[in-house]
């Protein structure tokens, strides 16, 4: 076993796939930047709203008013250096910490292409992506390599592996497979999409998307790795992401999992896509090809290192599944439904109205809700207990700040999943002002008087 | 054939798809069975909303003559048959306060017309000094029909003295026009409003008929709704029966100074937000409908198979409106008298609220805002 662990992280590799992925992600990244600015959604999503919902533990991390932007820029200008490969490794950890602040915000935003974001560019501090066509290879001929350690590139191809394969599990539910929902509420009201338009209306189509969709996720890793199925799973990657595209709003993600998706080519393909680069910066990527091979040292860094990216996988592997430590359906409690992969399984609309109470006259009024939140927070908070929990507890700040005291906050809420018809969702008579978030399960959700199968 | 050719063809491939899914030949395939979103806006448009502007239009300008002629001569006579043209009016706009779209959106048509309750000492003010300007956000208190509904019912305690605030020496020209300019400016706002969905924004309302979030059909589902919620439920009974403050509020009734309509007007409004719901042509008995709401869930209850939106929402509107019915013309009475019967019409209307935001909006997959989402 010591043997083949040896000498697998023995084994090296061109170092150019990795090049490629570095400056893909960068451009990719520095995009989405660029587009998240110009959509006006830094304002809209960070600076507009008056009340952030925090991540439980990150409470600290809030929205800067308009230092905001500043983040923004520092982790545009991070994703240009990363693409640059210039200062690499502070570029990618200062790249990393920007990105994860801006997703720490507020959780309304979050998106689980987010998320990819940061874990990958955390795991990319621990990759030499600086070693091939970078500026610092170029600088100091020291730092250039074309050959590196295989693992490296194979860390990436894991992670990839991991989120395709998880996404295609958390399908493998009954309302996916056997009633193909939510595309049968979601494909419908793609009504007027020019030649797709009419065929989304049909039955069988919603079934055929769902079923292939969760094939797809299960097995495109498998064939990516497989020179033989390669060509065609890249196609396959291809129209899938671009169909998504098509189909609904999830802005950049399709174009980064379709870029990513080229770590899994041979080197070969790689070197030309550098050529071209090249080409277009009017510089060569055969100075680069020095034959320099980047040894494993046994430091305590390359120790630390290891074990940074052992565990790193190991909570990779084991996270998504910790919603079965929680009772009642996740979909419906959402106890574990973050970070695990879980990619449009969902239609969930949700109402809530909060009422506040003084314990002691019994005098009672409603909060509206848009005097508060935006209508994307509402949208969210109405269908996510910690979210409703987080706005009781805000509000209650809110109305003991105005003199209010002895108040108690209750919430009659209503949630429709799936298509099923709205029923009440969060207890009405518990005063949430006397609950405290924690990851135990929350016994104030009513239950969900239903069953979800599978994963 | 090298990796990377084969990369291009695939890469040329997919443009090929996607050249394919951007340009639309007119399909002269079989006709699918399938909703047509685009003949629901032209029956919102066509034969509900530009009928019942049209038909606003016209009670303001009844107004309007009734006006010249009470101040012209303000007697008994031309006062009962303004107020008589004030409530016509009041009922009609009943059925466009909830298209709060196109134009309409830009010069806030609803918060220039009812907003209440009115801010008397504000209005007694500008009167007296004679400057101030309709056209300004922190005047909507000071116009439109609760206003209007001050300067004819609530001057003074009796006709003669209303009368005589009009005929006073020093000040009676000018309630007369304070009275002139509100009534001017609710009509040219409309005029504005009707001319533009009749010269262009039909057209361009009646084609966006796309998914995104500023389509037409988004964008009024919407208003639609939260008209309901914050004018219809909140406004009419929710505010006044204090269920947000905790404690009732009887000045914040609509029409406060008329005080007998205030349930008449719920009920017009109620009754236009049903008859838009199932589609009904304006202005005719529930015989004649077309492509609505009502009709599109139904459609897509043909493929969900789910539980039977459309007659939920009905027979709830159906509930609130018996519950309203029931109550006291006056609301200033009812909530003195018997305030818990209030807050049992304003729970019939608020179970609505909850199958509109929350059933009807993910049964027609209404986006609430353009943000990315990966389906929550």
């Amino acid at each position: 076993m010591k043997i083949i662990e040896q000498s697998y992280f023995k084994r090296n590799t061109e170092a150019a796939p990795l090049a490629v992925f570095r400056i893909l992600f960068g451009l990719m990244m520095l995009i989405s930047i660029v587009r998240f600015w110009s959509n006006g959604w830094i304002d809209k999503l960070y600076i507009q709203p008056k009340f952030f919902f925090p991540f439980y533990g990150f409470e600290f991390v809030k929205p800067l008013g308009q230092f905001t932007y500043l983040v923004f820029v520092v982790c545009g200008i991070a994703a240009i250096l990363v693409m640059l490969g210039y200062q690499y490794r502070i570029a990618i950890i200062v790249f990393f910490l920007s990105f994860t602040y801006i997703e720490l915000m507020d959780k309304t935003t979050y998106l689980n292409h987010y998320y990819f974001i940061t874990i990958v560019s955390f795991l990319m501090i621990f990759l030499p992506a600086n070693a091939y066509f970078s500026m610092d290879a170029q600088r100091s001929p020291k730092k250039s390599f074309q050959l590196i350690p295989k693992w490296n590139i194979d860390a990436l191809k894991l992670i990839l592996g991991i989120v395709y394969f998880y996404s295609g599990l958390a399908k493998l539910n009954s309302d996916w497979l056997m009633k193909a929902m939510p595309l049968k509420i979601w494909l419908p009201a793609q009504y007027d999409l020019p030649l797709l338009g009419d065929w989304l209306q049909n039955e069988w189509v919603h079934y055929a998307f769902s079923w292939s969709g969760a094939l797809y996720d299960l097995t495109i890793p498998f064939l990516l790795l497989y020179k033989r199925t390669r060509v065609p799973a890249f196609a396959a990657v291809v129209i899938f992401h671009v169909l998504t595209r098509v189909l609904f709003p999830i802005g950049m993600f399709p174009y980064i999992m379709i870029v990513s998706a080229l770590i899994f080519f041979d080197s070969d393909i790689h070197k030309r896509l550098l050529d071209f680069f090249a080409k277009l910066t009017k510089t060569s990527r055969i100075k680069f090809d020095n034959g320099a091979v980047l040894i494993t040292d046994h430091s305590p860094w390359y120790r630390i290192k290891m074990g940074v990216i052992t565990a790193f996988f190991l909570i990779q592997f084991l996270l998504p599944f910790r919603d079965k430590l929680y009772p009642d359906a996740l979909f419906w409690t959402e106890e574990g439904y973050r970070f695990s992969w879980r990619v449009m399984l969902m239609e969930k609309a949700g109402y809530a109205n909060f009422k506040v109470v003084d314990e002691k006259t019994g005098k009672r009024f409603y909060v509206d809700n848009a005097d508060f939140l935006t209508s994307f927070q509402e949208k969210q908070m109405a269908t996510q207990p910690d979210f409703i929990l987080a706005y009781a507890h805000y509000l209650q700040k809110h109305f003991e700040g105005q003199g209010h005291q002895n108040i108690g906050i209750f919430v009659e809420s209503y949630v429709a999943l799936n298509g099923r018809l709205s029923q009440p969702y969060i207890d009405p008579k518990v005063d949430l002002t006397q609950l405290k978030e924690s990851f135990k399960h929350k016994s104030w959700i009513l239950p969900f008087n239903d069953e979800i199968k599978g994963f | 054939m090298t990796i990377l050719n084969k990369i291009k063809a695939i890469l040329a491939l997919t443009m090929i798809f996607l050249l394919a899914l951007s340009c639309d030949p007119d399909d002269d395939g079989p006709q699918m069975d399938n909703f047509d979103r685009t003949a629901m806006l032209a029956n919102w448009a066509d034969n509900i909303i530009v009928p019942a502007y049209q038909a606003y239009a016209s009670s303001l300008s009844n107004l309007k003559t009734s006006s010249a002629s009470f101040t012209n001569a303000p007697d008994q006579a031309t006062l009962t048959d303004l107020r008589g043209q004030w409530l016509a009016a009041y009922r009609a706009w009943q059925s466009v306060s909830m298209f709060e779209i196109g134009k309409a959106e830009v010069v806030t048509l609803r918060n220039f017309t009812n907003i209440f309750p009115t801010d008397a000492a504000e209005i007694d003010d500008s009167i007296l000094s004679g400057s101030y300007n309709l056209a300004l956000p922190s005047t909507n208190d000071e116009q439109g029909f609760p206003a209007l509904d001050y300067l004819i019912n609530g001057l003074a305690a009796t006709d003669a003295e209303i009368l005589a605030k009009y005929t006073d020496a020093t000040n009676g020209q000018a309630h007369k026009i304070y009275l002139t300019d509100v009534i001017n400016r609710m009509q040219s706002m409309t005029a504005e409003v009707l001319n533009d969905w009749t010269s262009n924004y039909r057209d361009e309302f009646v084609n966006n008929a796309s998914l995104t979030a500023t389509s037409s059909v988004n964008k009024l589902i919407n208003d639609y709704i939260f008209y309901f919620e914050r004018s219809l439920r909140a406004g009419k009974i929710g505010i006044p029966a204090g269920v947000f403050s905790g404690a009732p509020l009887n000045t914040t009734v609509e029409a406060f100074y008329k005080e007998d309509v205030s349930k008449l007007l719920l009920i017009d409004a109620l009754n236009a937000f049903q008859g838009f719901f199932n589609g009904e042509h304006f202005g005719t008995t529930t015989t004649t409908t077309g492509a609505s709401l009502k009709s599109y869930l139904d459609f897509l209850n043909t493929i969900k198979e789910g539980d039977d939106l459309s007659t939920l929402i009905n027979n709830q509107l159906n509930l609130a409106r018996t519950a309203i019915n029931g109550l006291n013309d006056n609301f200033i009475e009812q909530i003195a008298n018997d305030n818990t019967g209030f807050l049992t019409a304003y729970d019939e209307l608020q179970k609505n609220v909850v199958l509109l935001k929350v059933d009807l909006l993910q049964a027609l997959d209404v986006r609430v805002d353009f943000v990315d989402s990966d389906g929550d």
